[in-house]
């Protein structure tokens, strides 16, 4: 079990509020994702239900019970690390088998389920060795050995892939969306990347300045935002924004338009304009138009095959029931 | 781009290190080569080097006028006694400071190291009372506590900047595994910073030996540890110069022998874990 409340938890250092009063509810099995820029309070409201950190007000309950003065060691919950974290001195085994330790499980027991988790990870031939003599992706895969031989209530994560390298990432994100399915247990995860959130989570936070600015599915976060800073941060490349003149002939003060929702021909269109940098992925190119007569800069994604070169003429038609509407404040329209 | 080494630049190197080496050790040398001349020769005109009549007679007075057993292990009581309460107290504090800073505790750091610079004999007067007050006066535990004290802020100092470099993650990590404080301290603090303590305790231990001041001002006879021992043989009149030196070496071998052995701790000691 592990259903997590918090209850208009607020945290200050001192005279400055990281996290004004804030409530969110996590259910028991969910896969949540906290994202938002650096700074925005997203690791620290992780500590907080943690117990790493202590709130200056309001109330966690961890499957009913209030767990706000209840110390990290007795929260049931583990917590994967940015460091990993491991204990330098102790071999994986032993890494692996201390919180057994610490809550005095028998001997055979340790054993049983160390040797358990290892198999499960690919641990098993290095059980001896020290984290010195491991890289970056089995350290990890230590730390979540660690962290799952204690079945907890709630698994956190703190930003567990950004120090391992692209393909790597995209190889763990996997193996985590896998073991969730699995154990079927809560894990909270901290991100800064938009992809990892989309990709992995049931539902994810959007978190600016301490403040909730959405919550939902990945889709829901897509398809529509709330505000202007969760349709700029939630979806790569950024959506188009657009203001002035164009944005109040839709009824809005901000129009958005995702860049893949914005054909390319090569003549007519709704807008016209000159190819500036054109990314090539091979499935798909990024074409940035300038010289639209719009004062930004439009982003476009289309098909590999299409062709258009630096400087080219280029028409765009959006499509018109994927635009997006703000208002002055950059809430949505509808 | 690494800089180039010549050989020839690391032989001078190498000279010149042999060089200020052996210039630091002469004078230890030379004590030990005088203990083995006779009181006529350790002040003949010019001073002999290695060519003459070496003796043990030195050696076998200072055995028979003094009980050198007595003051070596008044030195070890006071050396090791100081150095490991110093520990006991340091410990904590070093581990609150580097753990859990307050807006303050950088002050408090420069303010205890502050107190080194005070001249010890500025406190004599009221340290001496004290110890009349309290009856401390020629005991070893009355030393245990003034030399542990004079050598706390550097053991503090020390441990501090070792406890710095464990990442805090770790400590957090042990926390969310269950760990108690006690079992954070002891299975997972303790065990990463052994290197650190091991040097503080090494080099805190050569301080304490070679602590003269207050052991030769606070002690008669009772507690008197190898400093009172060498001070003892220095008299105003008559020759007595192979017979100090005699007796110095014997002080000073059994640190001079832990030191050697314990080279690596103690220049990471002294580096004051500035280097990896």
């Amino acid at each position: 079990m592990g259903r997590i409340v918090l209850e208009k938890v607020k945290k200050s250092f001192g005279e400055v509020t990281v996290i004004p009063p804030l409530d969110l509810e996590i259910e028991d099995g969910e896969f949540v994702v906290f994202v938002g820029p650096s700074g925005c309070g997203k690791s620290t409201l992780l500590r907080l239900i943690a117990g790493l950190e202590d709130v200056s007000d309001g109330v966690i309950r961890i499957d009913g019970a209030d767990a706000t003065q209840v110390p990290p060691a007795k929260r049931g919950l583990a917590m994967v690390f940015q460091s990993y974290a491991l204990y330098p001195h102790m071999s994986v085994r032993k890494n692996i088998a201390f919180p057994l330790r610490m809550a005095k499980l028998d001997q055979a027991e340790i054993d049983k389920r160390v040797n358990n988790a290892a198999s499960v990870l690919n641990l098993s031939d290095y059980l001896d060795r020290r984290p010195g003599q491991l890289s970056g992706g089995q350290r990890q895969r230590v730390a979540i050995g660690r962290a799952i031989v204690r079945e907890p209530a709630a698994f956190l994560f703190d930003e567990p892939l950004s120090n391992l390298d692209a393909a790597l990432r995209a190889g763990m994100r996997l193996d985590l969306s896998e073991l969730h399915k699995r154990l079927n247990t809560t894990m909270i995860y901290v991100t800064h990347d938009q992809v990892e959130a989309m990709t992995m989570a049931d539902k994810i936070v959007v978190l600016r300045a301490g403040n909730i600015e959405q919550v939902g599915s990945p889709l829901e976060l897509y398809r529509t935002p709330r505000n202007v800073f969760v349709a700029g941060f939630i979806g790569s490349p950024k959506m188009n924004m657009i203001e002035g003149a164009e944005a109040q002939k839709h009824g809005a003060h901000t129009l958005g338009i995702r860049p893949e929702h914005i054909d390319v021909v090569a003549d007519g269109g709704v807008w016209q304009g000159r190819v500036g940098v054109a990314e090539h992925l091979g499935s798909d190119t990024f074409f940035h138009i300038h010289d639209t007569g719009l004062a930004e800069i439009l982003t476009v994604r289309a098909p590999g095959e299409v062709d258009f070169r630096h400087g080219d003429r280029i028409g765009l038609s959006p499509r018109e029931d994927q635009f997006h509407r703000f208002d002055a404040e950059g809430l949505r329209i509808g | 781009m690494a800089r180039a080494v010549t050989t020839q630049r690391k032989t001078i190197n190498t000279i010149a290190a042999w060089a200020v080496g052996l210039l630091i050790f002469f004078p230890i040398l030379w004590t030990i080569l005088t203990s083995f001349k006779t009181e006529a020769q350790a002040i003949n005109d010019p001073p002999l080097f290695l060519f003459f009549d070496w003796t043990l007679e030195n050696y076998a007075v200072v055995q028979e006028r003094s009980d050198y057993m007595r003051f070596l292990w008044n030195s070890i009581i006071i050396a090791g006694g100081s150095t490991l309460l110093g520990i006991i107290i340091a410990v904590p504090a070093a581990w609150s400071m580097a753990f859990v800073p307050s807006r303050r505790t950088k002050d408090i750091l420069l303010w205890m190291l502050s107190t080194k610079m005070l001249p010890a004999v500025g406190v004599l007067y009221p340290i001496y009372l004290l110890f009349i007050q309290f009856g401390l006066l020629d005991t070893r535990i009355g030393l245990v506590i003034v030399i542990m004290l004079i050598n706390l802020p550097i053991i503090v100092w020390m441990l501090y900047t070792y406890f710095r470099e464990i990442p805090g993650e770790i400590l957090e990590a042990a926390r969310m595994d269950g760990a108690s404080l006690r079992e954070e301290i002891l299975y997972v603090l303790t065990p990463m910073a052994v290197p650190g303590i091991a040097s503080t305790l090494l080099l805190n231990f050569i301080l304490a030996w070679n602590e003269a001041f207050w052991t030769l001002n606070l002690t008669a006879a009772k507690a008197a540890p190898l400093t009172a021992f060498i001070a003892s043989y220095s008299s105003p009149e008559g020759l007595f110069y192979a017979k100090l030196s005699a007796a110095s070496t014997m002080a000073i071998a059994p640190i001079l022998i832990l030191g050697w052995f314990s080279q690596k701790q103690l220049v990471r000691g002294l580096t004051f874990g500035a280097v990896k």
